[in-house]
């Protein structure tokens, strides 16, 4: 048990410790806190492995972070003169410097780290990035795994994000009033890309997927936590994601392969999470705007229902019309077709298919090849092999030369 | 790409008013037309207007309705991308306006440097 609990225990207690180092150092020396939050762990490490762990893992870890702060302060007498005075003085009246590891104070500087970091002045994968890195506690080689790359590349990216917020000078607050309807949507979409980052792109390590999936909703509950940045968007987006997660044990078989929504066994949904869903799919219908989540949500909304009825259909078309004039993405351009195909007819389906410009997307040809089936056999085999040829997922690759056979074996689609 | 509007026109009729239903029905039939667009990236925005207006002439005279001395109506408008007229009017195709009996004006949106 213990060595499950321990690397558990690191991510949430790293990013807490980081996120309260880094507000009190200011982001200028957000290196400072690291090599400190570091530095701990590490004689957590050495400690916890020759004396076994404490009794209170957390109290241990909190205590040592504030000694090796006040350490930090004594060593350097630069940072002393400079940055410690400017601490003091904006701490009240006390004399003795003060590392407030309250459980408020760790969620204040969680959400002001977190509209920190998603700063549009870095780019959005840098900001996820620094966002596992800071805000989740993953370790270098767990996002290196995350994007399929190496941790060169990732320290890399890291290092120069960091630099970039340095020399901007972020500071590490909630925005005003005025800017944080603004902030805000770039805190949303970072935690919108961390979360389709688990739930749709192609990496094998199914527990680093949905732990990206947990991490991202953990992060918006962050923002419904906070009266300022608890909106109907930021209920939207909880919502949808609650959604979409309900099905993460249904879609997927022993082996990791993908399991297509209709063959979805639905007693693997998760209703709990469809309840939560609705519950803040209600919430985000206050105000008058709807956004991209708003229209996204209540997709995934109707979704969740296990119902066969056009009504369903007739809706998720609408939403997916609706979803499209605010923006355009490829994805919701092919879903929309697959509604009209539902809603309306195959032919007339494929006739908008047609017209859409996406014939590099192993999708769109998987969408034709389902449209063609029952109408024309040579178009359903002509658009599996060109899905084929495109395709770069393993499982996506598997399930295209399965269809592909059977197509060739005169067997329609299932 | 270019942006193109298209202007919907109706001829003026006395028709009543369309039921809560038929209102459902045209608006899911416009929301086809233009999610079409859409779903090819080529749309940009678009509104449609109401019965209320009034019309102002130069020499002050303000008369009632959006209509004044046109028998056709003006009902919205779409702007698009496309890459030349022809491709704009390709995308005119299955306008609602054309279903009953309307016409649609696509004219190319100028750009000033």
């Amino acid at each position: 048990m213990q060595k499950e609990l321990i690397p558990h225990l690191f991510k949430t207690e790293y990013r807490k410790i980081i996120s309260v180092l880094c507000k009190l150092f200011g982001i200028v020396h957000i290196e400072i806190a690291e090599d400190i939050t570091n530095d701990t762990f590490l004689l957590a490490t050495e400690t916890w492995g020759l004396k076994g762990v404490p009794q209170n893992p957390t109290a241990w870890l909190y205590t040592v972070a504030k000694n090796k702060t006040k350490d930090y302060f004594k060593r350097n007498k630069i940072f002393i003169d400079k940055i410690a005075v400017e601490i003091k003085n904006s701490q009240s009246n006390s004399d003795e410097l003060e590392i407030d590891l309250s459980n408020k104070n760790i969620n204040d500087s969680q959400l002001q780290m977190m509209f920190a970091i998603c700063n549009p002045l870095i780019s959005k994968e840098t900001q996820i990035g620094l966002a596992l890195r800071i805000l989740c506690g993953f370790g270098i080689d767990e996002i290196a795994g995350a994007f399929l790359t190496n941790k060169e590349v990732i320290n890399k990216r890291l290092y120069r994000g960091k630099e970039k917020l340095r020399l901007a000078n972020i500071k590490i607050e909630l925005p005003n009033e005025k800017e944080i309807e603004k902030r805000l949507a770039s805190v949303l979409s970072t935690i919108y890309l961390l979360f389709n980052e688990g739930y749709y792109v192609s990496y094998q390590n199914l527990i680093i997927k949905k732990e990206l999936c947990l991490e991202a909703m953990r992060l918006n509950y962050l923002l419904l936590k906070n009266i300022k940045t608890n909106t109907p968007k930021v209920n939207a987006l909880m919502s949808l994601m609650c959604f979409h997660s309900s099905r993460f044990n249904a879609r997927t078989d022993e082996k990791g392969g993908l399991i297509l929504y209709n063959n979805q066994n639905k007693d693997n949904w998760d209703k709990e999470l469809i309840d939560k869903g609705k519950y803040y799919l209600n919430l985000s219908s206050k105000g008058n705007e709807i956004s991209k989540y708003h229209l996204e949500a209540a997709i995934a909304f109707w979704h969740s229902q296990n119902i066969d009825a056009t009504i369903k259909w007739e809706n998720i078309l609408q939403l997916y019309n609706q979803l499209l004039q605010i923006e355009y993405s490829p994805i919701a351009a092919l879903n929309r077709t697959y509604a009209l195909s539902i809603v309306y007819n195959k032919t007339l389906a494929i006739k908008e298919a047609l017209k859409i410009e996406l014939k590099n997307n192993h999708l769109y040809h998987c969408l034709l090849a389902e449209l063609y089936n029952d109408i024309d056999s040579k178009k359903v085999i002509y658009h599996l092999e060109k899905a084929l040829k495109i395709a770069k997922n393993k499982n996506e690759k598997k399930m295209i030369s399965n269809n592909l056979k059977n197509a060739k074996c005169g067997q329609k689609l299932t | 790409m270019k942006e193109f509007m298209m202007i919907f026109r109706n001829e003026k009729n006395d028709q009543p008013k369309p039921s809560p239903d038929q209102m459902q029905a045209l608006v899911k039939q416009w929301q086809d037309w233009i999610g079409g667009i859409a779903a090819q990236g080529k749309f940009v925005s678009t509104n449609a207007l109401g019965f209320e207006g009034k019309t102002v002439s130069a020499d002050g005279l303000i008369t009632d309705g959006p209509y004044a001395e046109v028998k056709e109506i003006v009902g919205g408008y779409i702007i698009v991308k496309a890459d030349d007229l022809n491709d704009a009017v390709e995308l005119s195709k299955g306008c609602p306006t054309l279903l009953s009996g309307g016409k649609v004006e696509v004219r190319d949106v100028m750009v000033f440097n």
